[in-house]
């Protein structure tokens, strides 16, 4: 972990803190601050903002209706994770521990597609699910199904879509931690005559705890956020918060509404990091 | 029990579940590049559709070299990637120093601020600094996008050096101090050298951050300055063609082209 | 671990150097103004204006032709911007997105701006070339003296379906509502069309404030639901969906319908009865516009006529331009209901801004599309 030069504040330390207070306070802080304040304020009809101290914004966010998108997406986000901590653990595990001398080309492999637009691979995934598209006659000719299944345009879609662009968040934390690992652990384990699987689940997953911590907020948090994947994969069907934000900023010009909503879902997620940072430890988190 | 040293392990591939293992390796590549297949697929189509092939055809590459505003979306988003990752990741070099060889009053809200600015979602970020910018009369811009790139950028670049730092052995840096080096050149001669992966790593993350965001840029940008994801989104509600594609793949095979080749000449290391 | 094999100090220092004089040059390119300079304090002319111009339009929204034969006949040099929702083009404007000249906001919108007074008067001694528009087209009820804007393009919404599939179809919203076609109908993602679509059938206006006719709207909404597809765009969603037949019946704006007729001659549109939305696109100039000069005469070239009939030979959109109807293609003046009948006519609604009430109808969709 580095032993640490000091204790206390000394003009090298502000000196290196100095900028990131500024970037990070004055455009990232002082921005949510005015978004706490807009979310107390009351909208106007065509948009813009009166200041003033209204909760009823806060209050509007407890309607059935929009606690039911913000539980789903909490929902949906989870299960995100789940499925990218599923899926990409093995994967990084491959890379990481199998793969030689090829990890960073293969590494590098996995961060390559996102290079390109997110919103044109998008667009690939509806051709390639849609009635007569690619998916659809692989199936069918495998005679796993006799006609074209819906598959695009629905919550699964949605869900498939979710964890295609969240699985790099995972997979660069864990392949992080993993290939730090020291693989004489594991054939010490092995030589005293753990099989593999007693090894891996007593040896290799808690040392890459770090890395699956790292990952799992990575993809819950922004995936909460999320309202681009629903619209394109979903046919807008499935409504969540980030969806809802976004109609307040621009369909319904409801400033207020809208900050208050982000104020709500930022709070849930900071209070999340904030447990997670009090739980884990501060120290755990930068093994990654 | 060679299963890791040396070259690529097939010898160690014998057993059932590192088979299993390496199928389902293969699948997930398959998975992550099924879209990008597609798109290098259409850039050759005959016709004006993304979605139905109707033939061979080279023609939109041309039609890439004609179109004024995709290039000029392409040069806006290298200028924004380019400059935001500089100014982000020298930012992030300093402050991943100072959280990681420091301990100073306010440092769990220091690193707390670092991890949420990383994961705050990109549409309250974006709309706070859309209401920021108005408020404080600054115009929408280049400029403004790059600002914003810098900010949601810095996180990542500092986690990954502090990654690097904390694993960093301090013997030499102290050697060098002893031998009469003052900080700044102990920084420059040793201790840089030394985070240079961690370093070109969060530089290579905030830059591929950067170029393809689309969110928080489509709440800052202003006159004139669309980056490719905003033309890409526009393009795609009311006027997509081939073209399109053709400049992904460009991208695509530019930036295999890039990687590939730099990294046998940079860097010959094992961790990112 | 393995033994690192670090850059040579030379080589660092090359890339470093490198990265920052490139780092550094474009941050001194990135901070030089734009091309359209909004320096503050420049605004109005004390002085003859600059030769240019920023145009602020939906993506695709112009024939290749019209931008470059301007700029020839002008040397007005014209920079584009785009934009793909009027509530993008309100948000940018508000949160004092000034630089644009010309505009080209929908009808409800424009009421809505001039409500919120970002809109310059317009000075229609500059703009002869009014008198080419249609009667119909002059003095619609969101600018009855056209004081702010000037029609662009215009169209209607309906049903773009596969007349090979499921036969021809009679003039009505039934269809979209049909569990026969379950899963192949597609709607649009846009609140006060698809409420619209809803109020129409049950015979009601467009812009009805009358919260029991919402409500039979939002239930009959919750009940087609179950048989859609999704709801999407018109020119991305529903148009292509059709066209590859993931669709069978798409909820469309003309234009795109007549882009999908033109390519596949087993598709139909259909404006159904008892109503149907009249849209309306239409030019205006922001309040603050650097080049108003220019955006006037901008202005006046659309109109042209022969600009006009350029315009739509290649968009397929309804042009509002009178002396322009005369020089399209066949082709495009034969796609049904592109000539209007005085009886389909009548039976078209306006969308108007409903100021407070908008956030009741976003709701009751959010509901349905939520259900």
């Amino acid at each position: 972990m580095g032993e640490e030069k000091g204790r206390g504040w000394t003009f090298g330390l502000v000196g290196l803190l100095t900028p990131v207070t500024l970037w990070l306070g004055l455009f990232f802080l002082v921005p949510l601050l005015f978004i706490l304040a807009y979310s107390f304020g009351t909208s106007g009809v065509y948009g813009g903002i009166t200041l003033g101290f209204n909760p009823g914004n806060y209050l509007k966010v407890f309607d059935p209706l929009y606690l039911e998108i913000i539980v789903r997406t909490f929902i949906i986000a989870l299960i995100n994770t789940f499925l990218c901590l599923a899926l990409g653990y093995p994967l990084a595990y491959f890379i990481a521990l199998k793969g030689g001398s090829w990890k960073n080309t293969l590494i590098l492999l996995v961060m390559i597609p996102f290079w390109t637009s997110l919103l044109l691979r998008a667009y690939a995934w509806v051709v390639i699910l849609s009635g007569n598209g690619i998916a659809n006659r692989v199936l069918q000719f495998l005679h796993i199904t006799d006609h074209p299944l819906t598959l695009i345009f629905t919550p699964q879609a949605v869900l498939m879509g979710m964890v295609y662009s969240y699985l790099p968040f995972m997979i660069l934390p864990l392949y992080a931690a993993l290939e730090k690992f020291d693989v004489r652990l594991k054939e010490a384990a092995q030589d005293l005559g753990a099989s593999r699987w007693h090894t891996f689940w007593r040896i290799t997953f808690p040392l890459s705890m770090p890395g699956v911590i790292a990952g799992s907020i990575l993809v819950f948090i922004p995936s909460a956020g999320e309202f681009v994947i629903p619209n394109l994969l979903g046919g807008s069907r499935t409504v969540m918060t980030g969806n809802l934000i976004q109609q307040q900023f621009l369909q319904a010009r409801d400033w207020a509404f809208g900050s208050a909503l982000s104020m709500m879902l930022a709070g849930l997620l900071v209070g999340a990091i904030i447990f997670y940072v009090r739980k884990v430890g501060a120290e755990k988190l930068e093994g990654v | 029990m060679e299963e890791s040293r040396g070259g690529f392990v097939y010898k160690g591939l014998g057993k059932v579940p590192d088979r299993a293992l390496l199928l389902f390796a293969a699948l997930m590549y398959l998975f992550l590049y099924a879209p990008i297949l597609v798109l290098v697929f259409f850039s050759f189509n005959s016709s004006r559709s993304t979605q139905v092939w109707t033939g061979f055809s080279t023609e939109w590459y041309g039609e890439l070299l004609r179109d004024q505003t995709i290039l000029e979306a392409f040069r806006t988003s290298m200028i924004v990637g380019v400059t935001a990752t500089a100014i982000a990741t020298v930012i992030g070099t300093l402050t991943a120093l100072a959280l990681t060889r420091y301990r100073f009053r306010g440092k769990t809200f220091a690193d707390s601020t670092i991890y949420a600015a990383t994961v705050m979602p990109e549409i309250v970020v974006g709309v706070s600094l859309l209401v920021f910018f108005v408020a404080a009369s600054l115009q929408l811009g280049i400029t403004t996008i790059i600002i914003a790139h810098v900010a949601f950028t810095i996180s990542f670049v500092t986690i990954v050096v502090r990654a690097r730092l904390s694993g960093m052995d301090r013997s030499v840096e102290e050697a060098a101090q002893d031998l009469g080096a003052t900080p700044v050149q102990t920084f420059l001669r040793v201790t840089l050298p030394l985070i240079l992966p961690g370093v070109m790593a969060g530089a290579l993350l905030a830059f591929t951050l950067s170029f393809d965001d689309f969110v928080i840029t489509f709440f800052v940008a202003g006159v004139g300055s669309s980056t490719l994801p905003l033309k890409i989104y526009s393009m795609i509600r009311f006027g997509v063609s081939p073209t399109i594609n053709a400049l992904s793949t460009v991208v695509l095979v530019a930036t295999m082209i890039l990687i590939f080749g730099g990294s046998r000449f940079l860097v010959r290391k094992d961790n990112a | 671990m393995a033994r690192e094999k670090s850059i040579s100090r030379g080589d660092f220092l090359k890339v470093v150097g490198a990265a920052g004089m490139a780092g550094s040059t474009l941050s001194i390119l990135a901070c030089q103004p734009n091309t359209n300079p909004q320096q503050s304090g420049g605004g109005g002319g004390s002085g003859p204006e600059e030769k240019a111009l920023n145009f602020y339009n939906w993506t695709g929204y112009v024939a290749k032709s019209t931008i470059p034969n301007f700029e020839k006949q002008t040397g007005i040099k014209v920079t584009q911007d785009y934009y793909t929702s009027n509530e993008e083009l309100l948000a940018k404007l508000q949160a004092g997105g000034t630089g644009y000249d010309v505009i080209v906001p929908s009808d409800y919108m424009v009421g809505v701006m001039i409500k919120s007074e970002i809109l310059e008067p317009l000075d229609m001694s500059k703009i002869p070339n009014f008198k080419n528009i249609g009667e119909d087209f002059k003095g619609l009820p969101y600018d009855p003296d056209n004081e702010y804007s000037v029609p662009y393009q215009w169209g209607t919404t309906g049903i773009l379906y596969n007349k090979k599939e499921i036969g021809k179809l009679g003039e009505s919203w039934d269809p979209m509502w049909d569990p026969e076609f379950k899963g192949k109908i597609g709607m649009l993602n846009d609140v006060r069309e698809t409420t619209g679509a809803a109020l129409y059938r049950l015979g009601y206006s467009v812009n009805t404030t009358d919260p029991d006719q919402l409500d039979e709207a939002e239930a009959a909404l919750k009940e087609q639901k179950p048989l859609l597809r999704g709801y999407f765009d018109s020119y991305s969603g529903n148009r292509p969906l059709v066209l590859n037949g993931d669709l069978l019946l798409g909820h469309n704006f003309s234009g795109d319908a007549y882009d999908a007729l033109s390519r596949d001659p087993d598709l139909d549109y259909v404006i159904p009865k008892p109503g149907a939305t009249r849209w309306t696109d239409n030019m205006a100039i922001p309040k603050g516009a650097e080049h108003p000069d220019n955006a006037h005469k901008f202005i006046n070239y659309i109109l042209n006529a022969k600009v006009g009939a350029a315009l739509d030979s290649y968009l397929y959109f309804n042009t509002p331009n009178e002396a322009a109807l005369p020089m399209l293609p066949d082709a495009l003046t034969k796609l049904p209901y592109y000539t209007l009948t005085p009886e389909v006519e009548n039976r078209l609604q306006i969308i108007q801004d409903l100021g407070e009430v908008t956030r009741d109808y976003e709701r009751r969709f959010t509901e349905v599309k939520s259900a």
